[in-house]
């Protein structure tokens, strides 16, 4: 091909790339647009496609109310869940890989819990936590986060330990290290790339989770899926808050995967590429 | 220092019987080398005496102390791993200080003996690398650098060289001596390979299915093998072996193309007792170039590899293929017909049914 036939053809994917780009940003800029219009902005037609000055009333009025918290009870929850499912997954995990723990099959069955549609088991979990005392406390959100999330992260974090040269560890116990230590000093490096990618995944699960929060709380510990839904009202809806609080609950995700961006493309492919 | 003693050990997984009862001393500072095929238990055994297998029967001692139900961690030993074992994330020189730190070394102590390893191995530029950085044979060494810094009293070697092409496995093997010569510390060392187990070791094991076939000090397995797998596995090119069938007079053994040999009178006197075939063994090196063809086989050559100095001839007896090594020019083309006379003294005689040794 000629010169100028490769120059056209990086151009033309580029003006693709592009294009498909602005395609999945738009969203995501309009939300953002909307959290700074003025209400006449909203509603405006034509639609007003650039905000004409940035009004940050809405996100005021988040604050002064106090509907901002949801946030901080979504990083509360997602969080905590995600912390205790890594260790106790990433440690089940290391059991099924290296003891075969439970046979062949009990991995299998863990991974199938993960694939229960969450409805069918509101209502009972609902009736359980009622008499459990657990509707709207972190504890119960943080416990079903946390059991929702371990067979996803047993099974992640197996296929991972299982990729860990088992030589590995076990030159490490003829150094001198306990099996406890050969997991923190050995396993863990190993896999920490795959950690991380489960880590954020898990957390993400339970940022975006709406159904069991819209169940299992009722005005302590909304988070933030909740709150969002709380403005779209019968009589009318509030676009601005709407927009403001639908940013607020995007920044933790866009810091966690800016920031974990190298772990998470490794962790996802290093599993699929044996060495 | 002590002695390490295997007692009657065993290993089974499931069904399957990999260790049979091995009774084993390698003395304190021998360089002991296990060999045999795949599959016949070497690894197992050398994994026993780590830690990282159980022994499902029997025991294991370093002087009168059991190692059975020790982790390895508590064996007191160090040990280099065909993979190298080398952790990605930690330079070379961590990678080598791995052991110490786990012990606690203080770290002048730990800096110390890291660079005398590096020295050793000629590591010194390379400890600030990653072990993705390095080649093949400079792995190999920061994994037995890694070993060597431990105050180990048993040093175990798996199959340390197969990852390494030819020429780095010669120098390997030589520095692999050295280095044993310089600790004076027992190596115990598991390879596939023959002419490892031939130049490395003071005493060889020669294992097959779970259980010891000989041992004993290279060069008396090697000239007094005590069964046809022994006489088969070591060498190369391997042992001819001949069925013959002894004369009952003069002291002849006949050919199976009917040519006749003169054995030692003990020897045929054994061999006209025996009731099964006999297969006579006779090394490549063993033949040499005759004039007159007195206690000698007259052959037609087949085959001619010339390797430099020497070259294989090969022929057949019957229907046995048979190879001869002649010095360069002793045959001059294929098709030949030459006289070789077997050194009568340096070769055996195996019945053929139990492959035990007659003579």
């Amino acid at each position: 091909m000629s010169v100028v036939g490769r120059k056209n053809r990086t151009g033309l994917r580029f003006a693709l790339a592009l294009a498909c780009t602005l395609l999945f940003l738009f969203p995501i800029y309009w939300i953002a647009a909307i959290s700074v219009k003025t209400p006449e902005e909203i509603f405006a037609y034509p639609l007003v496609w650039l905000p004409g000055s940035f009004n940050f009333n809405n996100y005021l009025v988040l604050f002064r109310d106090g509907d901002a918290w949801s946030v901080f009870h979504s990083l509360v929850t997602a969080g905590t869940s995600t912390v205790i499912a890594m260790v106790l997954g990433t440690f089940a995990a290391y059991s099924l890989a290296r003891y075969k723990t439970g046979g062949n099959h009990l991995s299998l069955w863990i991974i199938s819990q993960r694939m229960v549609p969450q409805i069918s088991i509101a209502f009972p979990v609902f009736l359980l936590f009622v008499s459990l005392k657990l509707i709207d406390t972190y504890a119960g959100l943080i416990i079903l986060y946390t059991a929702f999330n371990l067979p996803y992260v047993i099974w992640m974090m197996r296929g991972y330990i299982q990729d860990v040269p088992i030589e590995l560890e076990q030159s490490a116990m003829i150094d001198g290290l306990s099996p406890f230590q050969v997991i923190l000093k050995v396993v863990f490096p190993m896999v920490r790339a795959g950690l991380f990618a489960t880590a954020v995944f898990t957390f993400i699960f339970a940022w975006n989770d709406f159904l069991f929060a819209l169940i299992l709380t009722r005005s302590e510990v909304v988070t933030y899926p909740v709150q969002v839904t709380g403005y779209f009202g019968s009589q009318s809806t509030f676009w601005g808050k709407i927009g403001a609080m639908s940013m607020l609950g995007m920044l933790p995700m866009f810091f966690v995967v800016a920031t974990m961006q190298k772990y998470i493309v490794r962790g996802m492919s290093m599993g699929a590429v044996k060495g | 220092m002590s002695d390490l003693v295997l007692k009657n050990v065993h290993k089974h997984y499931g069904q399957f019987h990999a260790v049979k009862g091995i009774d084993l001393t390698v003395k304190a500072g021998d360089f002991a080398v296990l060999v045999g095929p795949s599959g016949c238990g070497k690894s197992t055994l050398l994994r026993s005496i780590a830690g990282l297998e159980e022994i499902s029967d029997g025991d294991i001692l370093l002087g009168d102390k059991s190692l059975k139900d020790l982790p390895p961690r508590d064996r007191n030993l160090a040990m280099v791993f065909q993979s190298y074992a080398l952790y990605p994330y930690l330079t070379v020189f961590e990678n080598i200080a791995f052991g110490l730190r786990a012990r606690k070394v203080p770290n002048a102590e730990v800096e110390a003996k890291v660079r005398d390893a590096a020295e050793l191995l000629g590591l010194t530029e390379y400890l600030d690398r990653k072990p993705r950085a390095l080649s093949g044979g400079q792995r190999q060494r920061v994994a037995i650098g890694r070993a060597i810094v431990r105050d180990a009293e048993l040093f175990l070697f798996d199959e340390p060289l197969s990852n390494l092409d030819a020429k780095l496995r010669d120098e390997m093997r030589e520095e692999l001596k050295k280095l044993h010569q310089r600790l004076g510390k027992t190596f115990i060392y598991v390879t596939h390979d023959q002419i490892e187990a031939m130049t490395l070791a003071d005493q060889i094991v020669l294992l097959k299915d779970g259980s010891i076939e000989q041992q004993g000090a290279p060069l008396d397995l090697f000239e007094r093998p005590n069964n046809l797998f022994v006489a088969g596995f070591l060498g190369s090119p391997s042992m001819n072996l001949i069925e013959v069938s002894p004369l009952g007079r003069d002291n002849l053994v006949q050919l199976a193309d009917g040519q006749t040999l003169v054995v030692d009178p003990a020897i045929h006197a054994r061999l006209v007792e025996t009731k099964d075939p006999i297969l006579w063994g006779v090394r490549p090196e063993h033949f040499a170039h005759v004039e007159n063809a007195t206690n000698a086989v007259m052959v037609q050559i087949g085959v001619l590899q010339p390797t430099g100095s020497r070259s294989y001839a090969s022929f057949r007896i019957a229907d046995t293929h048979v190879v001869a090594e002649l010095p360069a020019h002793t045959v001059s083309k294929e098709g030949q017909q030459i006289a070789l006379s077997p050194n009568m003294e340096k070769t055996h005689f195996f019945n053929a049914g139990t492959g035990e040794r007659i003579g």
